[in-house]
């Protein structure tokens, strides 16, 4: 794509007065901020940066801190689910298991229950894949023809509702929460719904349409390593039940990371527990499902509150703190040499 | 002319379509094409398939296409759709854009083509398109029209047999030139009696250059034989000249369609590639390497990750069954290839597009810059090419021609010397000519009576011996002209030294009124009109450097008139006062001034007979027309009686001296080359300040190989310069290098084929050595008595030397365009002698002071720009991948992309590359003023200091920098924890 235009003269067209516009476009004159570096300028600027800097640190460091957490690693806690879970012909077994732990101080405003996972692949291309977007949508879809192999359809040719990897490896422990409190355990009230994004509830995941949700799913099977079918995920609450649940949509927005956290249930903050999780000793229950010694994973439970600038990480905050200083101290560098050398300065005058 | 029947390159052709007599040669008829035009490169079928044959012939486009199969053929990470969208958007860009300049080339093509022509069938006049003229047609050709094709003159409505002709729409002249029908068949008026004609035409096949033509033409009258006439250039009618001043002429068609002068001309020439341009290659090269070994190191690691099988297949992400009886070998090559696909988003596919578009809307700002805008001219600058913007801030060498382009060629008449007696007019009012100031200043002793004599014959001399013409004004008819005596008259030639000659002549009482039925009529002083017969012209060229005319005087004298340089008149004289002569000679050309000698000598009746056939028969030759025409001329000009000689000013341009040491200053050598002699171009040197007063000069000249070998001439000048070159080095470590020894080196056109001449001991290469290592420790170079393809050859020499500097050659006339062609950048001038150095050129600007603007300013904006923008392309595609890299180690190799096929497919073609481009048409990081007030900091830029390999690392790990932040940065910002205020992940 060369630009010489090899036209031949165009015969008989005269040429018009070829002076250029005098204007500011043409003539490369547009107005610029041309910034003068003097040692006021360019002091001020990082001194300004620096001061930014550290306050918005200091702000996001504190905040940071003021985040209350609880994890807890249950993974080995009952070494004997563990141990069954490694074989996974002992599937419909089921195995409890209980985890203390003291609450020294209340926990106040809202608290969230994540579960974690280590060292659990959940990005790799071959799982990430693994899933039918056409058949989480509600519609009927060959599902032969997506990415859900191996788990689409069993030997029999069912289709397996939702298929794929991601679904079919779901996290199925249940955690429940209990508060003693002079002798009488209470269940800590957890809110299961209201934990998913709005587009993945509402755009993303859509039911089958039928007049109930198990003739929806007619003619299709649960995953192989589901205990029951997806119309039954949760049977209390419709708007919580089959593709819409909240838990499989939690589960089904992978992590960019083999490390991550999900958020699994919301403290429900009513009567006892109204302004948040009160001083005193808890106990988590979990039923023991998910296996993760076979891959050399961990999971943990973790209880957080959160602020305006989200979770416990102090990173931000160090980041700015970090950022501020080292400005800070090229300012008071700058400010070092300039002396310096003005002095020298009025050494060479003197001579 | 016998046994030249059978060239294989020349053509025959039957006048209005009539076969020979039978008795004349047989000639195998050839076929011509028609008269269309085809400028454009595609039709409406082939645009398609052509064009795309024609992108995808470049490596970038083809390996996008590579990328593109792979990732429809195999399973891949990222979509199709993510590498095939940038393609098709940047094939498109360039097929649009192709398309659009296609289709004004048909648009143009169809004017022509469909444009009503009259020609003459069986005596009648009919109108046709253009397109069906054929060759041998006989064509009628009205006043302002253009010629549709290339004609050979018949006859004209002028009695005379002449025509005039601008051709402005070929080569930008815009003077009035006459061309002469044919003799025998100059008397046909109507279409009947051209009609009746009954001739063959002999000529060579087109050839490309407009101003030469040899043809012969056979004219049958009845059973007689034929009668041969010579058809030179001033017989042929170009395509795409104008006829003026002439009612209508006939004509016969000789080159049709893309056969004529003009369509050979303006196909496109040989491309020439920036330096930016090879090292965005370069760079381009090395990224596909660290592609490669990105995608091989992935590969190896994925493997080496997946031994363990709680890795490879955990129970949660199990392989399908022909995954995993696939072959390792053939599953590690995909992964390979899905890798490279992966990582291909590096390479960065717009970068072509963007660079082009930034070339060709950047060099809108240089043709739209009002500095370089002469308002005496009204012309601005052109830009012939856009490829070559950032060449122009990388110029190491500034090869300059003299006359025309340091100089004004704006002639002005100084003295004239009559045998050592010089004359001045004596009022000199900037070139005007003032019509009382005729008087004559002696400085010398009045002259005797042969003096008087010889004086009078020099300025008839001068008065005959030219090529001017007369410009006339319609209105005023020959008697009215007559009457008024010292009417101010414009006389235009194609050299302005002859209208200085001539209007300097005029002011000492001698005025050349008009050239009419081939008598030439001058004004003498005492206003009496002298009338000579023009016999012959044997016009000018530079490597005879004179020209000569004969004329018959009404006493029926037969007088030769020669003038040229005196280099080529000295040898030819044999009396007169040479030494006088010569000295003042000398002495003018010191002073700068253009000298021209004027010698005669007297024909008698039988010598000019004898000269008339040497000069029928040569010119009757189809082949080696020039090289026979000028042994006639060498056969004919001596014996020559010197009368004098002439003393021209060219002034210089207009802050020549300025521009020239701003470009020193800016570290680029000037070396100016020019056929001129060494006195006259030493001058104009020093008077541009090229030399300085402290410059020592060094010669290389014919003269001081005469009195030693040229071996020894070379030693002794290398062994100056090596000397000085270790003083210097010291020097500048003290950082005191004032005060060294500036050199300034001549050398002549005959030194220079020495040293050029190939030896057959081998040891040419190293006289050239010698030579480059000379020429390289001198700040400047004058070459002076340049044939114009020895400017081309020391260009070349200069630009194939070890170090490869950037040349740039600038020259306004015919004889430069060999070495603006073989230069890394050519510019024309828009300048007297024709437009041919600008239409050959890159950029063309009106004055040699505008260089300065176009090194300094737009030259170092452009390499600033557009190396920024390379280096920009190279650094956001690195910032792009590399996280996309680092990812693989945190998703266990899978290939697992970290962005969105939308931000994949937009990254390149959009979000990265519309910002820069508007950077690098605006970015001004000097002001102007300072770029020219400051000319050094050109030498910041010189050498691609931007493009070179340090620059290219900073801006590489510049990139993995940022990456290593953007991805780190947000793994630690978002590890393990919410961001959001509700708690959800």
């Amino acid at each position: 794509m060369k630009n010489k235009t090899s036209f031949l003269p165009r015969e008989g067209e005269a040429q018009p007065s070829r002076c250029p516009d005098n204007s500011a476009f043409k003539q490369q004159r547009l107005p610029a901020w041309k910034p003068q570096l003097t040692i006021a300028s360019v002091l001020s600027s990082f001194f300004l940066t620096g001061a930014f800097c550290l306050t918005v640190g200091v702000c996001l460091v504190l905040s940071a801190n003021s985040v209350r957490e609880i994890q807890v690693d249950y993974s080995d806690k009952c070494s004997d689910c563990s141990k069954l879970r490694e074989n996974s012909s002992n599937w419909n077994k089921e195995c409890h298991c209980s985890v203390n732990f003291t609450l020294k101080e209340d926990i106040l405003g809202d608290v969230f229950m994540y579960y974690g996972l280590q060292n659990f692949y959940q990005n790799h291309r071959r799982y990430v894949r693994s899933r039918s977007d056409a058949q989480l949508l509600g519609r009927k879809v060959n599902i032969q023809r997506s990415n859900c192999a191996p788990f689409s359809t069993y030997g029999n040719g069912t289709p397996m509702a939702p298929c794929g990897a991601i679904a079919n490896s779901m996290f199925n422990d249940t955690i429940d929460l209990f508060y003693s409190h002079n002798s009488s355990v209470i269940q800590v009230p957890l809110l299961k719904t209201g934990n998913s994004w709005w587009t993945d509830k509402n755009v993303k995941f859509r039911n089958p349409k039928s007049y109930n949700l198990s003739s929806a799913f007619a003619g299709t099977a649960r995953p192989p390593y589901w205990q029951k079918p997806v119309y039954l995920l949760d049977e209390e609450d419709e708007r919580n039940n089959g593709y819409v649940n909240d838990d499989f949509i939690v589960w089904m927005r992978v992590s960019a990371f083999a490390t991550f956290r999900n958020l699994y249930r919301r403290l429900r903050r009513v009567r006892r527990f109204a302004e948040g999780l009160p001083a005193g000793n808890y106990t988590f229950r979990i039923s023991y499902n998910f296996p993760v010694t076979r891959f050399k994973g961990r999971k943990h439970v973790i209880l957080s509150t959160v602020v305006w600038s989200g979770g416990s990480n102090p990173f931000l905050g160090i980041a700015y703190l970090v950022t501020g200083t080292a400005a800070t101290l090229t300012g008071f560098v700058i400010t070092g040499i300039h002396l310096k050398l003005r002095k020298k300065k009025t050494y060479f005058q003197r001579q | 002319c016998a046994g030249e029947e059978n060239w294989v390159d020349s053509r025959t052709i039957y006048v209005g379509h009539r076969e020979p007599p039978p008795g004349a040669e047989a000639y195998i008829p050839q076929r011509f094409p028609d008269n269309r035009i085809v400028s454009s490169k595609y039709t409406f079928w082939n645009f398609i398939p052509k064009n795309l044959f024609e992108q995808f012939r470049r490596i970038a486009n083809f390996y996008f296409l590579i990328i593109f199969l792979v990732q429809l053929i195999i399973d891949t990470p990222t979509s199709p759709v993510t590498s095939g969208l940038p393609l098709l958007f940047v094939i498109t860009v360039t097929a649009i854009k192709q398309g659009y300049e296609d289709w004004l080339r048909h648009k143009a093509d169809n004017a022509i083509n469909h444009c009503p022509v009259h020609f003459i069938q069986h005596g009648k006049l009919v109108r046709k398109q253009s397109r069906k003229l054929r060759v041998g047609d006989i064509v009628m050709v009205k006043e302002d029209e253009k010629f549709p094709c290339d004609l050979i003159f018949l006859s004209s409505s002028r009695g005379d047999g002449t025509c005039f002709v601008t051709t402005t729409g070929l080569d930008g002249e815009s003077s009035h030139k006459t061309y002469y029908a044919v003799q025998d068949t100059k008397a046909f008026h109507n279409e009947e009696e051209i009609d009746a004609l009954h001739a063959t035409i002999e000529c060579e096949q087109p050839q490309p250059d407009l101003y030469k033509f040899v043809g012969r033409i056979n004219v049958y009258h009845d059973r007689n034989e034929p009668i041969a006439r010579p058809l030179g250039s001033e017989n042929l009618l170009l395509r795409g000249a104008t006829l003026k001043n002439t009612e209508k002429i006939f004509g016969v068609a000789i080159y049709t369609g893309m056969e004529t002068k003009m369509a050979l001309n303006y196909q496109s020439k040989s491309q020439k590639r920036s330096a930016v341009e090879k090292s965005m290659n370069v760079f381009l090269v090395v990224y596909l390497c660290i592609l490669v070994s990105k995608a091989l190191i992935n590969t190896v690691l994925k493997y080496a990750w997946q031994s363990e099988p709680f890795r490879d297949e955990p129970w949660y992400n199990q392989k399908t069954e022909p995954e995993k009886k696939r072959n390792l070998f053939l599953q590690a090559f995909t992964d390979f290839l899905a890798f490279m696909v992966l990582f291909n988003y590096i390479i960065p596919v717009s970068m072509y597009v963007t660079v082009e578009m930034q070339k060709f809307l950047g060099s809108y700002f240089i043709a739209w810059d009002e500095e370089m805008f002469d308002e005496d001219t009204g012309e601005g600058p052109l830009v012939n090419t856009s490829d070559l913007n950032e060449e122009l801030g990388q110029i190491e060498y500034v090869f300059t021609d003299k006359t025309g382009t340091l100089t004004e060629n704006n002639m002005e008449f100084i003295e004239c010397c009559i045998e050592g007696h010089v004359y001045v007019p004596h009022v000199i009012c900037n070139g005007q000519i003032l019509h009382d100031c005729t008087g004559i200043d002696m400085i010398d002793s009045s002259p005797g009576s042969s003096g008087k004599e010889r004086e009078e014959l020099f300025f008839r001399a001068l008065c005959l011996c030219h090529t001017v013409q007369v410009k006339e004004d319609d209105n005023v008819d020959g008697l009215k002209k007559n009457q008024v005596p010292r009417r101010s008259c414009i006389y235009i030639s194609s050299s302005p030294d002859e209208v200085a000659l001539v209007e300097g002549i005029q002011r000492l009482g001698y005025t050349y009124l008009r050239l009419k039925d081939n008598y030439m009529e001058i004004l003498n002083r005492e206003n009496n009109i002298e009338k000579f017969e023009l016999l012959e012209v044997f016009s000018f060229d530079s490597v005879r450097r004179r020209m000569s005319v004969i004329v018959k005087s009404s006493t029926g004298d037969i007088f030769l008139f020669c003038k040229g340089a005196d280099s080529s008149i000295f040898p030819r004289v044999k009396e007169g006062k040479i030494d006088q002569v010569r000295a003042r000679v000398e002495r003018n050309a010191v002073e700068g001034l253009r000298t021209l000698c004027v010698a005669y000598k007297k024909l008698t009746d039988e010598e000019y007979s004898g000269v008339q056939k040497l000069l029928q028969s040569a010119k009757l030759a189809l082949q080696d027309r020039d090289k026979k025409l000028a042994e006639v001329y060498e056969k004919i000009e001596r014996d020559f009686i010197l009368l004098g000689a002439t003393a021209v000013e060219d002034r210089l341009q207009e802050k020549a001296a300025d521009t020239i040491e701003a470009l020193q200053k800016a570290g680029i050598k000037v070396w100016v080359l020019t056929g001129d002699k060494m006195e006259t171009a030493a001058a104009t040197c020093y008077a541009c300040k090229l030399f300085r007063r402290n410059t020592q000069i060094l010669e290389l000249t014919t003269k001081k190989i005469e009195e030693q070998s040229l071996h020894d001439v070379l030693f002794d000048l290398n062994k100056t310069v090596i000397r000085q070159n270790g003083s210097l080095t010291r020097d500048t470590f003290s950082g005191l290098s004032t005060d060294t020894q500036d050199y300034g080196l001549i050398i002549d056109g005959a030194a220079l084929s020495l040293i050029m001449k190939p030896r057959h001991d081998g040891s040419s290469g190293n006289y050239r050595e010698i030579f480059l290592n000379i020429c390289r420790n001198c700040s400047a170079v004058l070459c002076c008595r340049m044939a114009p393809l020895q400017k081309a050859q020391i260009v070349k020499l200069i630009k194939l030397s070890k170090e490869h500097p950037i040349t740039l050659a600038i020259g306004d006339g015919a004889n430069d365009v060999s070495m603006i062609l073989e230069a890394h950048v050519g510019i024309g001038i828009i300048g007297k002698e024709g437009r041919q150095a600008a239409r050959n050129s890159d950029y063309a600007i009106p004055k040699f002071k505008h260089l300065k603007k176009m090194l300094l300013v737009h030259g170092h904006f452009y390499y600033i720009r557009i190396s920024e923008l390379v280096q920009y392309f190279f650094y956001k595609n690195v910032c792009f991948i590399f996280p996309q890299f680092l990812y693989q180690f945190f998703c266990g190799f899978s290939q697992q992309t970290l962005y969105d096929t939308a931000y994949l497919t937009l990254y390149n073609i959009s979000f990265t590359s519309l910002p820069i481009l508007l950077y690098s048409l605006m970015e001004q990081h000097v002001s102007p003023d300072t770029l020219k007030r400051e000319p050094s900091l050109y030498r910041d830029v010189a050498k691609n200091a931007l493009l070179r390999w340090r620059a290219f690392i900073y801006w590489t790990f510049l990139g993995v920098f940022d990456a290593l932040v953007f991805f780190f940065g947000a793994y630690l910002l978002l590890d393990n924890t919410v961001v959001t205020s509700n708690g959800q992940v």
